[in-house]
């Protein structure tokens, strides 16, 4: 045990240790990826499946048929009668543990099946309807608008104004610009959760209660960012600045022509994080959006799942098309996700 | 791409004209505050504002919003909060909710810390090893932090509920069903699993990259020696991977205070405030009930925030004597 946790790397045989270590490694890939992968497949599930106890790892759900004479399709069975004969029927309707039931091929001589002696037929069924369904029924493009269009324009926003703040940190020398940097680094220490209740004073005051601009605002100037940009901004030489000064370039010019483009790595950490950060958000959007009209997905979701009856296979189907995006960032930008949060320490 | 670029460049250029003339009203010395402008103002209004209106939340009362119409009540608040008949029962309190919260913070804090931190300690040196598919593995593990609390919340929930997976394996084995979530024991234990769950591979991915900043000549070194495993951990490793295990130590400590979105989506506090910790309630007390305590809830931010500041007190004396340790060796 001691030798697994302390050897290094470098060792050529594959011996016991290893074994463990892969062991140990498939153990949290089940325990990490087995719940999100039960998620997915419920949320392919018909409600009558998902009310089903045991319940299945595949979206089984029992099959049914139209018989003539009856305008909804009955669910099927196999039955078994006193000689042992198993024969496909449907069943009408049960009472008790009678159940009245009909050969689909000859609906019209119905007969009495006591329920032990009959068993569902099921099929494998994929429910696409649950997600297909999900925009006509519960104004999810609304929520899905707003959740886009708060992550989109505030990783805008944010980038913007932070790159603009450590430009100005980095590459000028001005009164007070200690005192500015230390401000902002000292925000770091000041959690959101600790000013609740005033900052919801002031963008009441401001008017932005119920408004997406209400959540976008306040989270756009962030310590991190700010943090992030300048140190990258350090490492860019300031006789580039001044050559174009020479050229006799605006300031601005020179921000955006030259230092935003140079800092572009550092920048698409900070979009990451940013995306993360926005469309992840909860207690925020809690406090300011309180109209439905207004709810971000994670505010759809957590009032969707509060409700007494909760429809479990649209909230499921909800709570998949929530993880997409961020999966998909993940999928595809995982080395710079992990490797800019290693070396900044933040998330 | 061509159209998309044109614009941000007209976007851009709309400045322009802007900067100009506020280079010329500042001078080249302060133009620098032209652009922290928007940056200090943000801050300004959402981050030091509140933290003054806060204190002034604190000491008033009422159910007014606006803090000029809020009678001053002084120290009512906090008296409200912490007054107990009996300090040894939380019955006895005015606020019993209060101390539940605290007590509960105090207990999750703890117990998730600890297991928090030896979990992705252990995590990290296993992916240390020589290990085919590293990015793969680390990637395993750090899937689930980039997801948003409410769905990490809602994933559980659904493996938990009564009719649920856990129910149907120990169905399945002859066990009795449990009741995961509406169990005050279990709901308190599931918060811890979910949390850890959610968040280990963000602290493993510190813990990892402080180890591979390790120069492997120790490792070599110690070889030569015939040290034991035990002595390398003990005497190579730890020590060369503290000051990261006291960053993961703060900040795993940081956010298991502050807990509440996955908890509040899990469990909802409950059952009764077994699982009600103290930002739940700040919540709860300014925002979620029939009445809005904004003063009580202020309050009781001021209380976290006396905590926080403990702790990352603890933060900056555990650095420090660390420094001073590595300097003596």
């Amino acid at each position: 045990m001691l030798k697994f946790l302390t050897r290094s790397r470098g060792f050529k045989r594959f011996d016991w240790t290893d074994w463990l270590s892969y062991l140990y490694l498939s153990v949290g890939l089940f325990t990490m990826f087995a719940p999100i992968l039960w998620l997915v497949m419920s949320s392919l599930k018909t409600e009558s499946a998902l009310s089903q106890f045991p319940p299945t790892f595949l979206p089984y759900t029992q099959k049914t048929v139209q018989v003539a004479g009856f305008d909804k399709p009955l669910p099927l069975f196999m039955t078994r009668d006193d000689q042992g004969v198993q024969r496909p029927m449907a069943q009408v309707r049960r009472i008790g543990i009678m159940a009245t039931m009909v050969d689909p091929a000859r609906p019209e001589a119905p007969i009495q099946v006591n329920i032990n002696d009959r068993k569902p037929v099921n099929e494998l069924k994929f429910a696409f309807a649950n997600y297909t369904e999900l925009f006509g029924k519960f104004n999810f493009g609304l929520y899905l608008w707003n959740s886009v269009f708060i992550t989109v324009v505030a990783t805008l926003l944010t980038l913007l104004i932070n790159s603009m703040a450590a430009f100005a940190l980095s590459k000028y020398k001005f009164q007070g610009q200690k005192t500015v940097f230390v401000l902002i680094i000292a925000t770091l220490m000041i959690p959101p959760t600790i000013v609740l209740v005033p900052v919801f004073l002031v963008i009441n005051s401001v008017g932005l209660l119920n408004s997406l601009w209400g959540v976008i605002l306040p989270a756009i100037a962030t310590p991190t960012g700010v943090f992030l940009l300048r140190q990258y901004m350090l490492t860019i030489p300031d006789e580039l600045l001044e050559a174009a000064r020479m050229d006799n370039a605006s300031e601005w010019r020179i921000y955006w022509k030259i230092v935003l483009p140079l800092s572009a790595p550092a920048l698409a950490v900070l979009a990451i994080f940013s995306v993360m950060w926005r469309w992840n958000d909860f207690l925020l959007p809690l406090i300011v959006l309180s109209r439905s009209e207004f709810f971000t997905l994670q505010l759809a979701l957590n009032s969707f799942q509060g409700e007494l009856n909760t429809q479990w296979n649209y909230l499921l189907a909800m709570t998949v098309i929530t993880l997409v995006p961020i999966t998909l960032v993940f999928a595809f930008l995982q080395k710079y996700i992990t490797t800019g949060i290693a070396s900044a320490g933040v998330k | 791409m061509a159209v998309f670029l044109r614009l941000l460049a007209l976007f851009f250029n709309l400045f322009e004209p802007l900067f100009r003339w506020g280079q010329r009203l500042l001078g080249n010395s302060r133009i620098g505050w032209l652009f922290v402008g928007p940056n200090l103002l943000i801050f300004g209004l959402f981050t030091f504002l509140p933290i003054i209106i806060n204190l002034s939340y604190a000491m008033t009362g009422g159910v007014n919003l606006m803090p000029l119409q809020r009678p001053y009540t002084g120290t009512e608040n906090f008296e409200i909060l912490l007054e107990c008949r009996n300090y040894f029962d939380i019955q006895t309190c005015r606020k019993d909710v209060f101390w539940r919260a605290i007590f509960n913070t105090v207990k999750f804090s703890l117990i998730q810390v600890v297991l928090m931190v030896l979990l992705s300690l252990l995590t990290a040196l296993v992916l240390n090893r020589k290990i085919i598919g590293r990015g793969f593995w680390r990637g395993v593990y750090f899937y689930p932090v980039l997801l948003s609390p409410v769905v990490v919340a809602l994933i559980w929930k659904w493996l938990l509920q009564n009719q649920g997976v856990f129910n149907a394996l120990l169905v399945g084995a002859g066990a009795a069903p449990v009741n995961w979530l509406t169990d005050a024991g279990w709901a308190f234990f599931w918060t811890i699993f979910v949390s850890i769950w959610a968040h280990m591979g963000f602290y493993t991915l510190i813990l990892l990259a402080g180890l591979q900043a390790i120069p492997k000549d120790m490792y070599e070194a110690a070889e030569m020696d015939a040290a034991s495993p035990w002595r390398v951990l003990r005497r190579i490793t730890l020590p060369l991977l503290m000051p990261n295990l006291i960053v993961v130590m703060v900040l795993a400590m940081i956010r298991a205070v502050q807990i509440f979105d996955e908890v509040f989506v899990l469990t909802g506090g409950g059952p009764g405030s077994a699982t009600t910790f103290i930002v739940q309630f700040i919540y709860q007390t300014g925002f979620a009930e029939q009445i809005h305590l904004y003063g009580l809830a202020a309050a009781a931010s001021l209380v976290l925030a006396l905590g926080l500041m403990l702790l990352t007190f603890a933060q900056l004396r555990l650095t420090r004597a660390e420094q001073a340790g590595q300097k003596a060796r």
